[in-house]
């Protein structure tokens, strides 16, 4: 699976590669916005995450990673990295050998495949410290959330989520008992809710979640089957009358979805968004909606006065990321003031629906594994660095409209064509700002 | 709001959809302002926003539309947007008589919100599912009638009446924003007024 590179040349090759990329993280930081403050921008000391990563496989696996010396500053640093190392770099497979290139396509062709083989190692690396993790009776969950930073691995995402949910036990030999637990509970709060029929449902709710059910992910078949819309009604209903001070409100159907979305990924071959619904085994979809439930009220749970009434938290949210804007773009926060845009009429849904009406499912699912990651308050406090990061990415287009194409732009952010490096570097952004003024009164303006 | 670089409008007319969830107010909007219609659309969180710009009695007119979400929660929200509405479109879905029957609550909602004088119209969305219809086009306008605004049924899907609603409104407001001008010793800056009576079209509801 790993390719093999070994010549001295090779070798050479890959150690002068790293270097550039190890100077570019210091060219990247002169693009980042808002460096109009004195602010000392956390530069890599040695070797980062990434590039022991990258070094590793092709190397023979001389050095080997020490997360503990892992500063969070280099962790920032790497993301950056791998998305440098990724840039422009198309698949070896799709590319077609040719005799008759120039010399110099020739030579970026083996540098493409280089940077190629040096991604499948670190992902191979990846994988097998996941795994290590994962096997361990009694996982380390601080190593899990290290690792999950920067992305959690297709095959495993599934476990790896409802342990950094806290749903799944960190110990190996409480796992079983307490999944079947879980998922009998809630078998009962289905029958509980449903078992009397029409008689026993409260209409209005049942009504308002319906019709948001259809209209969820419309564009994905899998959310058209109906056997998918009940299940996530039931979620969503039995979640809704255990939280009455919130209810359900309009865009909680948009965050089951994530959850939805992986934990069907692992009972299926291929992709969840196209599988044939119809003959997927009913004891697995039962199984799902019940690990869907209890996940759900676990970020439900971090982020409750989000939706409880007038919603104070993204209230909260949103005076949050105004100041922030501020301290980062001043000239950018100047103008949406001067032209009378308020932050509420964009972010209240970044907030309401954590941007997942801006990103595509794919992307959000790639954000939530560094959400999950950050604990807690990852789906609260990282997320306003994340809407913060986001916004001052259109800052340069922003400043050039006016109040009503403004509006219009940031209702509709060309952000639908993202991949998942343009995640990532949203996500070290994030990071860094966050590294930058979180807890730090003076620049918040004490509303931290 | 308006600067000089998109000022070529006589006037600018800031309107509002309210009504029930799931009644058609997006999918109304989008009908009026792209002339299109897609039975897969997304809830709306908190308020959009879209803009068409229009011609009556000669005159360019810039419609600003907010559309606002239906659920109760988004209240405090959306509420906030009803103060610079100049016309409200109240929305209902005539398959749905929990949204008909919501109607005073909005209106409610209105008078103690919105401006003195706002405009409204009554717009009952979804016609042509005629085999799902639960309220007839009598009991829309008898209610229309009581709170004296006028009443149209449409259909953003089959195109019917969008365009009538929002032209309707639009002319009242224009009609209400020059008999307002003619009142004052001043004109008022960015209204032009318009000594012809803008009543030709009156009535005009599709019916």
């Amino acid at each position: 699976m790993v390719p093999r590179v070994g010549s001295v040349d090779d070798r050479n090759k890959v150690e002068r590669s790293i270097q550039e990329k190890k100077s570019l993280w210091g060219i990247h930081t002169a693009y980042l916005p808002g460096r109009i403050k004195p602010v000392s921008i956390p530069v890599p000391g040695s070797l980062s995450h990434a590039q022991i990563g990258l070094g590793a496989g092709i190397l023979g696996g001389k050095y080997s990673l020490n997360p503990s010396t892992t500063t969070e500053s280099e962790k920032a640093a790497a993301m950056n990295l791998i998305r440098k190392s990724t840039e422009g770099v198309g698949s070896p497979l799709s590319r077609k050998s040719t005799t008759t290139k120039p010399e110099c396509e020739k030579k970026n062709d083996e540098a493409a495949m280089m940077a190629d083989i040096a991604k499948l190692n670190t992902m191979s690396i990846r994988f097998n410290k996941f795994k290590n993790l994962l096997d361990m009776p009694v996982i380390d969950l601080e190593q899990l959330r290290k690792l999950s930073w920067s992305g959690v691995p297709d095959e495993i995402r599934s476990t790896v989520w409802k342990l950094l949910m806290g749903y799944l036990p960190s110990s190996a030999d409480r796992r079983d008992a307490t999944l079947s637990r879980k998922r009998k509970e809630y078998e009962e709060y289905v029958s509980q809710s449903f078992g009397r029929g029409k008689a026993g449902i409260d209409a209005s709710l049942y009504h308002q979640i319906h019709i948001d059910i259809q209209r969820t992910h419309a564009n994905i078949p899998l959310y058209q089957h109906p056997r998918i819309q009940e299940a996530l009604e039931r979620v969503l209903y039995c979640w809704a009358i255990r939280h009455p001070a919130s209810g359900y409100v309009q865009g909680i159907n948009d965050l089951v979805t994530p959850f939805f979305h992986v934990f069907l990924s692992s009972y299926v071959k291929g992709d969840v968004e196209t599988t044939d619904v119809d003959a997927i085994p009913a004891g697995w979809l039962t199984e799902v909606e019940a690990d869907c439930f209890w996940c759900l009220t676990k970020l439900l749970d971090g982020i409750q006065d989000n939706y409880t009434h007038a919603q104070p938290g993204i209230q909260r949210q949103i005076a949050r990321l105004k100041e922030l804007t501020n301290r980062i773009d001043a000239r950018l926060y100047t103008h949406l003031q001067s032209q009378g845009v308020e932050f509420i009429q964009f972010a209240f849904r970044w907030m309401n629906c954590l941007l997942m009406r801006e990103l595509s499912l794919k992307n959000t699912i790639r954000m939530w594994d560094s959400y999950q990651a950050e604990g807690p308050d990852g789906f609260s406090d990282f997320h306003l660095y994340v809407c913060a990061a986001f916004l001052v990415k259109f800052s340069d287009a922003i400043k050039k409209m006016e109040f009503q194409e403004m509006i219009m732009f940031l209702q509709s952010l060309p952000t639908q064509k993202w991949d998942e490096k343009d995640i990532e570097l949203l996500l070290s952004e994030a990071y860094m700002w966050k590294s930058l003024f979180h807890n730090s009164p003076s620049h918040l303006g004490g509303v931290s | 709001m308006a600067t000089s670089k998109s000022a070529s409008y006589d006037y600018l007319i800031k309107l509002l959809l309210i009504g029930d969830s799931g009644v058609g107010k997006s999918c109304l909007l989008l009908r009026f302002s792209d002339d299109s219609f897609t039975p897969s659309f997304i809830t709306t969180i908190g308020i959009d926003f879209k803009i068409r710009t229009i011609e009556l009695d000669g005159k360019r007119i810039k419609l600003q539309i907010w559309d606002t979400a239906g659920q109760e929660r988004f209240r405090t929200i959306t509420t906030a947007y009803y103060r610079g509405a100049m016309g409200i479109l109240l929305t209902y879905d005539v398959t749905d008589e929990r949204s008909f029957n919501n109607i005073r609550n909005w209106i409610r909602n209105i008078e103690q919100h919105a401006s003195e004088g706002v405009n409204k119209i009554l717009v009952g969305n979804k016609c042509d599912m005629l085999e799902k219809k639960v309220i007839s086009k009598e009991q829309g306008q008898a209610l229309a009638d009581e709170f004296k605004i006028k009443f149209l049924e449409t259909s953003a899907k089959s195109n019917i009446g969008v365009e009538e609603a929002f032209f309707t409104l639009a002319r009242d407001i224009k009609k209400r924003l020059i008999d307002t001008a003619s009142e004052k010793p001043e004109k008022p800056s960015g209204v032009t007024v318009n000594p012809e009576p803008a009543n030709r079209q009156a009535g005009c509801c599709g019916k």
